[in-house]
């Protein structure tokens, strides 16, 4: 998901910039052979467009679009739609502060605003915490793995190997390992410590940690993989002239490497953030964010009030709150963050 | 989730269940020569019928097959009917293909229906045939288990099949902690309980991670503590009773006891040794609170050869949920639940007719007798011959009345609200007056 709308990002400039660019050929004479050229040239970007234009437009937009329409109406999933009953903004009310209406508003207080907040607290919890100590983690192995060293490839891939691993099977796996029986458990017990007294995952006080420590162990992969990436871009020279120059291993790292693989670390946490809030998969194999909703995301959320309980408009609602705030956040961290580095690319690029 | 629970009990891989039916759409396809050839008078009518009757973890399918050969036997007497076949695991069925069907306008004929709230409203859409005037004579056959097939004095569905749940026990524990007769009442329940500790056993198994098998305690003291007519019209959405309350309380007042085996929140139903029916088939754990269909998932803890099932059927025991001493409730109210089949508004008429026969004595004491369920016909009582089931069936039979699933009667989104809200009890966070206020919430959002 995140990497298809990253990429789907990136096409939309790409293709606006092709168009001004087939403007000034045009102020020459227009012989038959250019006018020729230019049909044939439209002619094919409909061709190989239009068949990805239209699978986005059914699968991307028009569901963006019903969801929005669900979102407004009063609907159990069981009903034809046409008969439910449009509630304006209702829906989005209850998920925000328990409703208008004064007769519900406490009851939908307590059973539907708390727990939307208390989901959507996580997703930013995961942010925060992703920034604070997978970053860090993650450009140090990145730093230590980047010298060169014997068997440096299968390091590499053990460390990639969780990212690789589907979300349902990496979540089943700890589930076991993570059992009241589990190896794990039992470890803690043999070495005379006292396991979580509800269990790793649903103990009220362990349980977000616990996922986040597997959202960590799942994730962080990508992210060394990624600075990897970034610091092979990185000249020798400019490392050989520090060394030369007398600067010791930590200041060539902090001086010269962390700053030229920036733009990495930049594109690493957009990623990041945008996959934080719409974690779903993990959190839903795990036990749906857990019996007591110790670790429920806003996706997990949306699924087991919209999907389970059949309200589907409010989850509907829930939907696109979420697609708001993922997309704000996304034009946010563009306009802010990302900006300097694409404006860096194009002056390159000229 | 209620919809977990399962009479065939077993997960089954979505691989194995498109093969088997691929295996099984050949027997109905084969049947349409004679009709075209030999049918004459009848113009052919086709049936689709989606039922839950997948293949488990050891490809074993005997409600399939069983089903395979009931539409074969009927499409054998009525050579113009044909039926095409679609097994479904459980989940998928009632979560996402028939709802999706139903709302697309291109549903099966005849498929899987649970009852209680979810069809009241599939009912109230206008989506399922009314059967109570084609099929009164079958519905007055079956009794009174079709009640929960049936909204506003109407009939939407038929069971074929509906038990009760009770408490599973295996005996040779109760034995070795000096526990000398079944629990009947509540005190000899916590008594046992304090007797299985002390003899280092965990007393209970419950898969409180899965929500609904700890709502069924709940459940179950509701049963106790609120009057019938309470519990009857709960589905009314008016939980404005005390009793619903207390009924939280005295789980909290159980929970207390510390019953339940460590880290229960962490435990699932039926999946692994460490669940809740595998603590219970492997000794670990004594009691477990489960519907008939454990029968079956604890038989899956086997290596699945008959000495080692009969071993362990021969060292399992049931009681039925004990009554509690000052409650408003008829102390020998029971729960229970089952499956059906519904017919579509659209289906052709014969699919009536196929309904009647699925649930006719011959073929509902053929499916005691092939798939080991609890038929509903009592014409086909006769045909249980396990003394477990025996038991069971006798229990529904005594019981002062019999009560569907709270969660299946609510309906998904108030019965999920009370099952997440029970989940809170047994998580600690939760209050007894939570659970109410959360049923209430629900409710008003309909």
């Amino acid at each position: 998901m995140k990497t298809l709308e990253a990429s789907g990002a990136g096409k939309g400039p790409a293709v606006g910039a092709k168009a001004p660019a087939g403007g000034p050929r045009t102020v020459n004479p227009v012989t038959s052979h250019t006018r020729k050229h230019t049909t044939r040239k439209w002619l094919e970007i409909a061709v190989f467009v239009t068949p990805a234009l239209a699978l986005f437009l059914t699968f991307v937009v028009y569901p963006v679009i019903a969801a929005a329409r669900y979102s407004m109406y009063k609907w159990n999933g069981v009903k034809q739609f046409s008969e439910a009953e449009f509630i304006g903004f209702e829906n989005y009310a209850r998920a925000l502060f328990g409703g208008t209406n004064p007769d519900t508003k406490d009851a939908f207080t307590t059973a539907y605003s708390e727990p939307f907040w208390t989901a959507l607290s996580h997703n930013f919890a995961i942010i925060g915490l992703s920034m604070a100590i997978q970053l860090p983690l993650a450009l140090l192995v990145a730093l230590a793995l980047n010298r060169k060293f014997k068997g440096r490839t299968f390091v590499r891939v053990v460390i990639f190997a969780p990212y690789v691993l589907s979300e349902v099977i990496a979540g089943v796996m700890w589930l076991i390992i993570l059992d009241p029986n589990g190896i794990a458990t039992q470890m803690t017990r043999a070495i005379g410590l006292t396991p979580p007294a509800g269990g790793w995952f649903e103990d009220l006080s362990w349980g977000f940690w616990t996922v986040f420590f597997v959202i960590t162990w799942k994730y962080i992969g990508l992210a060394i993989i990624l600075f990897l990436a970034g610091l092979s871009g990185v000249p020798e020279d400019l490392q050989e002239a520090a060394a030369i120059d007398g600067a010791n291993w930590w200041q060539i790292q902090w001086r010269i490497n962390i700053p030229l693989i920036g733009p990495t670390i930049r594109i690493w946490a957009f990623l990041s953030i945008i996959g934080s809030i719409q974690l779903f998969d993990m959190v839903w194999v795990l036990n749906r964010g857990g019996t007591t909703d110790q670790y429920s995301t806003i996706a997990s959320y949306m699924m087991q009030i919209g999907f389970f309980r059949s309200d589907w408009g409010y989850g509907s609602a829930i939907a696109v709150i979420m697609f708001i705030i993922s997309f704000i956040i996304a034009l946010a961290y563009m306009a802010a963050v990302l900006r300097r580095d694409n404006a860096n690319r194009m002056q390159k690029a000229r | 989730m209620a919809n977990k629970r399962r009479a065939s009990a077993i997960v089954a891989f979505a691989l194995s269940s498109a093969l088997v039916l691929a295996a099984c759409g050949s027997d109905p396809e084969a049947t349409p020569a004679p009709t075209n050839t030999g049918g004459g008078e009848q113009e052919p009518v086709t049936l689709t019928w989606w039922h839950n009757g997948v293949a488990g973890d050891s490809g074993e399918n005997d409600m399939g097959d069983y089903w395979a050969q009931v539409a074969a036997d009927f499409t054998a007497a009525n050579p113009h009917v044909t039926i095409q076949i679609e097994q479904i695991q459980n989940e998928d069925l009632q979560r996402t293909r028939i709802p999706t069907a139903l709302q697309s306008g291109d549903a099966p004929d005849l498929f899987q229906q649970w009852g209680g709230g979810e069809m009241a409203a599939q009912a109230d859409a206008g989506y399922l045939m009314d059967l109570t005037d084609v099929l009164a004579a079958d519905i007055e056959r079956l009794g009174g288990s079709v009640g929960p097939w049936q909204a506003d004095g109407k009939t939407y569905g038929l069971p074929y099949q509906f038990a009760v749940e009770g408490i599973w026990y295996r005996k040779s524990l109760f034995e070795q902690a000096g526990i000398t007769s079944e629990p009947t009442t509540m005190d000899e329940l916590n008594a046992a309980v304090q007797k299985l500790k002390d003899a280092g056993i965990t007393p209970i198994a419950v898969g409180a991670s899965d929500k609904w098998p700890s709502a069924h305690w709940w459940y179950n003291f509701a049963l106790q503590n609120c009057p019938r007519d309470v519990i009857q019209n709960l589905g009314d959405f008016d939980f404005s009773d005390p009793c619903l309350v207390g009924a939280g309380e005295l789980l909290d007042e159980f929970i207390a006891t510390d019953p339940f085996q460590p880290q229960f929140t962490s435990t699932v139903a039926q999946t692994g040794a460490t669940s809740s029916a595998g603590l219970v088939a492997t000794g670990e754990a004594a009691m477990e609170l489960m519907g008939q269909w454990n029968y079956f998932v604890y038989q899956g803890f086997t290596d699945g050869s008959d000495e080692q099932i009969a071993a362990l059927l021969s060292d399992l025991g049931w009681f039925p949920v004990p009554g509690i001493s000052g409650g408003q409730g008829d102390p020998t109210a029971a729960l229970g639940g089952g499956d059906g089949f519904s017919c579509h508004v659209n289906a052709p008429a014969v699919c009536a007719d196929f309904l009647a026969y699925i649930t006719s004595d011959d073929v509902q004491a053929g499916f005691a007798e092939n798939v080991g369920g609890l038929p509903v016909a009592p014409g086909a009582a006769s045909a249980v011959s396990d003394p477990i089931n025996q038991k069971i069936a006798a229990a529904a039979a005594n019981a002062g009345y019999v009560q569907l699933w709270l969660d299946t009667d609510l309906g998904p989104n108030v019965g999920g609200a009370l099952n997440d809200g029970i989940a809170t009890i047994f998580g600690r966070t939760g209050t007894p007056q939570g659970v109410v206020n959360a049923m209430i919430a629900a409710a008003a959002t309909q």
